[in-house]
């Protein structure tokens, strides 16, 4: 027998994806849909109360001229289980968070409830690329990268040109490019090499510096450009220093205004719940949404470490590798 | 439902459990009521052994006596396990119990339906808990208070509120306090909460109590504002005559506000009452210096919009940066709407950045197209999108992806 609140709680159970408006912590973000989670439960209906046996004085039923009192047995809900006393049903859903956003960023943010918890953490091991809109301005420094913090320096910036800054992109892709191949660690002479740099499945193997795999510009109009970006183990802080460097390559100085995450691996933004939507119904319908992408986490997941345990024991050369980058 | 035999059984293991279990001090934390209780269940058992008495018993013997009825049945053997663990010698006179007294029948004698529905069975009180679970059917305070809608969950989490419950006594302590409310004008339905909130008025002197409505009244707070203010500030009761004067006299002085106003203000958010000054100095000066607003604005941001002064202080500069600096808005504009310093944040940047997309931030009055800053703020989502903005729900949802 199970109660509608429990059978709520079941359905919560997979990831999604919210999108996070700038300037507020991850942290508010995963506690906020937590206490809405948590509200939606508890507001289902409380299970029936336990019943206790109580003796009552109660006038005879057959004649009641006579005043002789009878205790006869009734059952009398107990007090002590009125939601009053017990309290909510429901004290702690498990919401983790998949790749940070950190506050200045806003975007695609992974969330997990239940046990997609366990899924979380393969998504994050899995190295699945990242997408990033970044807008930055010409002509000033500042301490922190961004246009907020504490102007260092002011520069000029008209010599700029579009060429000349896909120039500096370019180059600084195939400086990326030349650090994947190194930290994916497969013996560029094979033929498996080959065929994986071929089908673009290189991807760095374990802990690895931030690389990015794709750069180019998408909007260029003096002294506002935006950069797409994709990359893994990237950090936003990161992201910011990457315009501040293009800045520096162009001989001038460059701020980051925006970081905007569009996709997190398979979690793209038109799917994405935005504020309105953190409520425990859309929340459901998402999860409903996202179960198929889920499962295939898993699987990949599992696939990888069978295939690394058989590795392990035959002792063979480097084999192919699971295709995680597939799953997006 | 046990049969007459066993429920016989039963009675008799459990009474003589309880009174060894009593025959130790009580936790002082048991309330007096259900210690009451115990006590009154024991009499009879009292008065029998009273009678045979046998000074020089040792506790040894009771133990063969409880071997017996636990042979007779294995039922209750967990709880004679559990009292034999409690034991401790018999010392004083009123505790002796003689189990040899022979007014007792068998066990095993069977009795009536009658005599078995007359067997009162104690239950056993546990004298430590750490909820106020076990102890709401058996103590007439706990239940009152729940059929009252007090949560009592919400109130054992708090420090030392629970064992202060379970020693009340409702007749004595709840009932006046109650009747007290009443006559002042608290709504019954609002009873459980104000109680939730504030469990304490339960303690209060009722002298202390009827003085602080007196200098309300005195102070000319009609009966009905003195109400809704106890309503929406439960602690409001608990402070001083002293302490209520000083925070009118400063609302007065520092704002420079009429009696009438000042009263105004205060019935509307009591709480300004019951919390620190300095919070409230504090917002003042940033209104006054940080903000640059007049002192006539700031009169009129106050009795409009109360809480501004116990806003937190970031949020009030963050809004305010963005609607003067972001939004071009002037003071004036600003001192005429003041309840967009008591909006969200994001929902303003969210919606002036949608407007400004579509062409439509146009704040000036007098202008053509002008939307006003309440039109902005306070309108949910969906009327906004079709009135203000002029366009549909899913492109600003769209827009909201793209910030």
């Amino acid at each position: 027998m199970t109660t509608q609140a429990v059978r709520l709680f079941r359905k919560m159970d997979g990831l999604f994806a919210v999108y996070k408006p700038q300037g507020v912590h991850w942290k508010h973000v995963r506690d906020s849909i937590e206490s809405n989670l948590l509200k939606a439960l508890n507001s289902c209906p409380p299970p029936a109360p336990q019943r206790a046996v109580q003796f009552q004085l109660l006038s005879r039923g057959d004649n009641s001229s006579s005043k002789d009192l009878v205790l006869s047995p009734s059952m009398v809900p107990t007090l002590a289980d009125h939601p009053l006393v017990t309290g909510p049903q429901f004290h702690k859903v498990h919401v983790g968070v998949g790749h940070r956003l950190d506050a200045f960023s806003s975007g695609v943010l992974v969330l997990g409830v239940g046990k997609g918890n366990g899924v979380l953490e393969h998504l994050c091991k899995s190295h699945v690329t990242r997408d990033y809109t970044l807008e930055g301005e010409f002509g000033k420094a500042t301490d922190n990268f961004t246009y907020t913090g504490r102007v260092i320096e002011k520069t000029t910036y008209d010599h700029v040109t579009l060429d000349k800054l896909e120039r500096v992109l370019a180059m600084i892709q195939g400086a990326n490019q030349k650090a994947l191949i190194t930290y994916s660690q497969v013996d560029l002479s094979t033929q498996e090499a080959y065929e994986l740099a071929v089908r673009g499945l290189l991807y760095p193997h374990g802990k690895s510096p931030p690389i990015l795999t794709g750069l180019r510009c998408i909007h260029f109009n003096p002294p506002h450009f935006t950069l797409e970006v994709q990359c893994v183990n990237e950090t936003q802080k990161y992201l910011r220093k990457l315009i501040h460097e293009v800045g520096l390559e162009l001989r001038t100085s460059a701020v980051c205004s925006v970081v905007r995450r569009t996709r997190d691996g398979p979690f793209k933004v038109e799917n994405a719940l935005t504020r309105q939507h953190w409520t425990a119904d859309s929340i459901i319908q998402a999860i409903a949404h996202f179960s198929k992408t889920t499962r295939k986490i898993r699987k990949s997941e599992m696939y990888r470490q069978t295939a690394a345990q058989s590795n392990s024991s035959v002792e063979v050369q480097e084999q192919t590798r699971s295709p995680t980058e597939q799953i997006n | 439902m046990l049969k007459p035999i066993t429920a016989r059984v039963v009675m008799l293991v459990c009474q003589r459990c309880v009174s060894l279990l009593l025959s130790r001090p009580l936790s002082s934390a048991l309330q007096p009521s259900t210690r009451a209780l115990h006590q009154l269940s024991h009499l009879p058992l009292q008065q029998h052994s009273t009678r045979h008495t046998l000074p020089q018993r040792h506790s040894r013997q009771t133990w063969r006596h409880f071997t017996d009825h636990q042979a007779a049945s294995p039922g209750v053997y967990n709880q004679i396990d559990l009292a034999q663990k409690e034991v401790v010698p018999l010392n004083s006179d009123v505790h002796r119990i003689d189990l040899d007294a022979a007014l007792h029948p068998s066990p095993l004698q069977e009795i009536s339906e009658e005599e078995a529905v007359q067997i009162q069975v104690p239950s056993v009180l546990p004298t430590e808990s750490s909820t106020l679970r076990p102890y709401v059917d058996k103590s007439e305070t706990l239940s009152k208070l729940v059929q009252l809608g007090v949560n009592l969950w919400k109130l054992e989490q708090r420090p030392n509120v629970g064992s202060m419950l379970v020693r009340l006594d409702f007749h004595a302590d709840v009932a006046p306090k109650l009747l007290f409310l009443k006559d002042l004008g608290v709504e019954e339905s609002k009873l459980g909460q104000l109680l939730t909130k504030n469990p304490f008025i339960l303690t209060e002197n009722l002298d202390n109590l009827e003085a602080r409505v007196s200098y309300l009244k005195s102070k000319k707070f009609s009966k009905q504002s003195v109400a809704a203010m106890v309503t929406k500030a439960p602690y409001l009761l608990n402070f001083s005559v002293e302490r209520l004067d000083n925070r009118l006299g400063f609302f007065q002085k520092q704002l420079g506000l009429s009696a009438e106003k000042t009263r105004d203000v205060v019935t509307r958010l009591p709480k300004l009452l019951c919390g620190s000054l300095e919070p409230i100095k504090e917002n003042l000066k940033v209104c006054e210096l940080e903000f640059g607003f007049r002192g006539n604005e700031i009169q009129h941001i106050v009795t409009t919009v109360p809480k501004v002064l116990i806003a937190n202080k970031r949020k009030l500069t963050q809004i305010f940066d963005f609607v003067h600096n972001t939004m071009d808005i002037p003071h004036s504009l600003i001192a005429k709407f003041p309840q967009v310093l008591n909006a969200k944040f994001l929902r303003i940047r969210e919606r002036h950045l949608f407007l400004e997309y579509l062409g439509r931030a146009q704040y000036q009055p007098s202008q053509p197209s002008y939307i006003s800053l309440d039109r902005v703020v306070f309108l949910p989502d969906d009327v906004f999108c079709s009135e203000v903005a002029l366009a549909t729900l899913e492109d600003f949802e769209r827009f909201q992806k793209t910030l």
